[in-house]
């Protein structure tokens, strides 16, 4: 007993925490980002003793901001709703988490546990049904706020969820038929084979319409541009959540990006493969272990030391540009990667290339959790590149591409891949 | 009427079905801003930002900054309270109280010369208007800051010591 709520914790726990790292992440890289896209420098001011990450000090400022803030409410609001919305928001975001598998399995005192909270056996129907309640939370709160301007960007919201839903809903379907399950792990692990004998099946080979629809209508689904009617600034001010503020738009915020996060999440599982790497399934993996973590080292160690070698350039160059604690900063992250460095070369004196079979076993493990992190902040990052990149559409342009467009898209896309599995199943 | 290099007609091309798929021009458009970031993230330097309180724009000589009162060779200040200054003024921000001058080449002088650099436009009138050359905006100073609105308005030792920054 004890050990299975050890377990869930501790698997909640890292999801918990991979959300809520990779969010203040993501705001950092929605500002660099933006910034450097724009030819414009970006934050860069906020600091600790003249540490200042490149800006990544700027979401604690902004936490400490926004707790210290007024909470400033409009008097006729719906008072239960209005404290409502914006924890439903944000529990609808992390609550899908549970059903993504983040990795295949680890053995841990012999006992083999799957790396995911709750593997359920409609994992995907779960994601769809919680994803849709995240539109109460926008509706409510736009209307509960008792304002023009949020009540027309719940409005939106719910017009672009609904007609998103469907197209959703439809581009994953062709995906089912293929894999013959709702379940994700089972959608993963099938995404392991080889078509051909060198082409990964990954659910974007085999369904490349359903692809693009996918990522269409999740763009939509999490309100992010090309699809942002329903917080557009230049249209209703802030949208739904303009008369939130301190923490409660805070809530808003982080769930926007947590939304994020899980869109990336599931693109990832669903098209690219999960946590599988390309060409190196677990039992590769485990029986490469010892030789490539050793080069893994080496190439770590290699590359903190360019890094190091960089930032010492830097160091210099910027000598005399502040006359204050910023000046030690290119050297004080110089001399970080070098101790890194340091220690990822020193790590090869224990003997990495004659690893056991239970290190292999949790090398393989931590390869794919790496691999699931690593396409997750992939995809988290094409959202912010997306943003800054195209403008956004027009209302009903919103509203003919979902229902003219992608809906019959994702018919016929159903359709074919509905004849096409029949076919190879029924000789 | 046609403009130079301007076509009479602007015709529009229809877009061919890739334009219109959007996914590919998607595509062309985060090639674009992939391409602006690397730059950028390669050459922070080169930016054209101007880090503001650590690096500041040179302005030209011309440049009218925060106003400085002259003085003569023996050190007391050229101005003879003619109010010249205080009737061209367009903001009505200098208020002058003449004394008379021991001098009598000399008749007057000022013996209060209050600026409100709140209401002052920064138009250089004053400076064009005074016959002594005794007012001058080549400071350049642009930084004016205060805690208070009262102490925005100047006088006259403020403005006889340009030797200040930017806060008052
Ligand atoms: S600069 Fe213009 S507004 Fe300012 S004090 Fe001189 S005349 Fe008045
Ligand atoms: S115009 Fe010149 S001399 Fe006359 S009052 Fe103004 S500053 Fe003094």
């Amino acid at each position: 007993m004890l050990a299975i709520v050890l377990e869930a914790t501790a698997k909640i726990g890292f999801m918990f925490a991979l959300i809520m790292g990779l969010v203040p992440v993501l705001i950092w890289a929605e500002r660099k980002g933006s910034a450097f896209i724009q030819d414009r420098t970006g934050p860069n001011r906020a600091g600790v003793l003249g540490i200042r990450l490149a800006g990544l000090i700027h979401p604690i400022a902004d936490v400490i901001k926004l707790l210290a803030k007024e909470d400033v409410v409009p008097a006729m609001r719906h008072k239960f709703l209005y404290a409502l919305a914006p924890m439903l928001v944000m529990i609808v975001a992390m609550s899908t988490y549970a059903v993504i598998p983040f990795g295949d399995y680890i053995m841990i005192g012999g006992e083999k546990i799957e790396l995911i909270v709750a593997d359920l056996e409609v994992g995907m129907l779960f994601v769809l049904a919680i994803a849709s309640l995240g539109t109460y939370g926008v509706a409510l709160g736009g209307w509960a706020s008792n304002s023009k301007y949020t009540f027309l960007g719940s409005l939106r919201a719910t017009a672009s969820m609904i007609s998103y839903e469907i197209t959703m809903g439809l581009a994953i379907m062709g995906l089912f038929l293929i894999f013959g399950t709702f379940r994700l792990t089972d959608i993963v692990a099938g995404q392991g084979d080889l078509i051909w004998g060198w082409l990964p099946k990954w659910g974007i080979i085999v369904q490349p319409l359903g692809f693009l629809l996918f990522i269409a209508s999740v763009y939509a689904e999490t309100n992010r541009t090309p699809f942002d009617m329903s917080e557009r600034d230049s249209e209703i001010v802030a949208g739904y959540h303009t008369e939130y503020s301190s923490l409660k738009f805070a809530l808003f915020f982080m769930a926007e990006y947590a939304h994020m996060v899980v869109a990336a999440a599931l693109i990832a599982v669903l098209f690219f493969g999960g946590y599988q790497i390309p060409w190196l399934p677990r039992p590769v993996l485990e029986a490469n272990a010892g030789a490539m973590l050793t080069g893994g080292l080496i190439a770590g160690g290699i590359v903190l030391g360019i890094i190091a070698w960089a930032f010492f350039r830097r160091a210099r160059r910027e000598k005399g540009w502040y006359n204050d604690a910023r000046e030690r900063e290119p050297g004080f992250l110089g001399s970080v990667c070098v101790v890194l460095a340091l220690v990822n070369l020193g790590a090869l004196g224990l003997q990495p290339w004659a690893i056991s079979e239970l290190g292999a076993s949790l090398y393989a493990t931590f390869a794919q959790i790496g691999a699931f992190v690593i396409k997750v902040a992939f995809f988290s990052w094409l959202f912010i590149w997306v943003r800054w990149t195209v403008p956004s559409f027009r209302y009903d342009q919103v509203m003919r591409l979902g229902w003219q467009i992608m809906l019959p898209a994702g018919l016929v896309n159903l359709l074919v891949t509905a004849l096409w599995v029949f076919a190879v199943h029924q000789p | 009427m046609s403009y130079k290099g301007l076509p009479d007609v602007v015709t529009t091309r229809r877009r061919n079905l890739l334009e219109s798929a959007y996914f590919t021009e998607i595509a062309r458009g985060l090639a674009v801003t992939g391409r602006h970031l690397i730059r950028n993230l390669f050459n922070t330097d080169k930016m054209p930002t101007v880090q503001y309180p650590d690096q500041k724009r040179d302005y030209g000589p011309r440049f009218r900054g925060r106003h400085r009162l002259t003085q003569r060779e023996d050190g007391s200040p050229r101005c003879v309270a003619c109010m010249m200054c205080s009737t061209v003024c367009p903001a009505d921000c200098i208020e002058i109280i003449a004394g008379e001058h021991p001098d009598p080449t000399i008749e007057k002088y000022s013996k209060e010369f209050n600026i409100d650099l709140l209401r002052c436009v920064y138009c250089g009138l004053c400076e064009e208007a005074c016959p002594c050359d005794a007012i001058r905006m080549d400071t350049g100073i642009y930084e004016i800051a205060a805690e208070t609105r009262e102490a925005f308005v100047v006088n006259k030792d403020f403005l006889l010591n340009n030797d200040k920054d930017g806060t008052l």
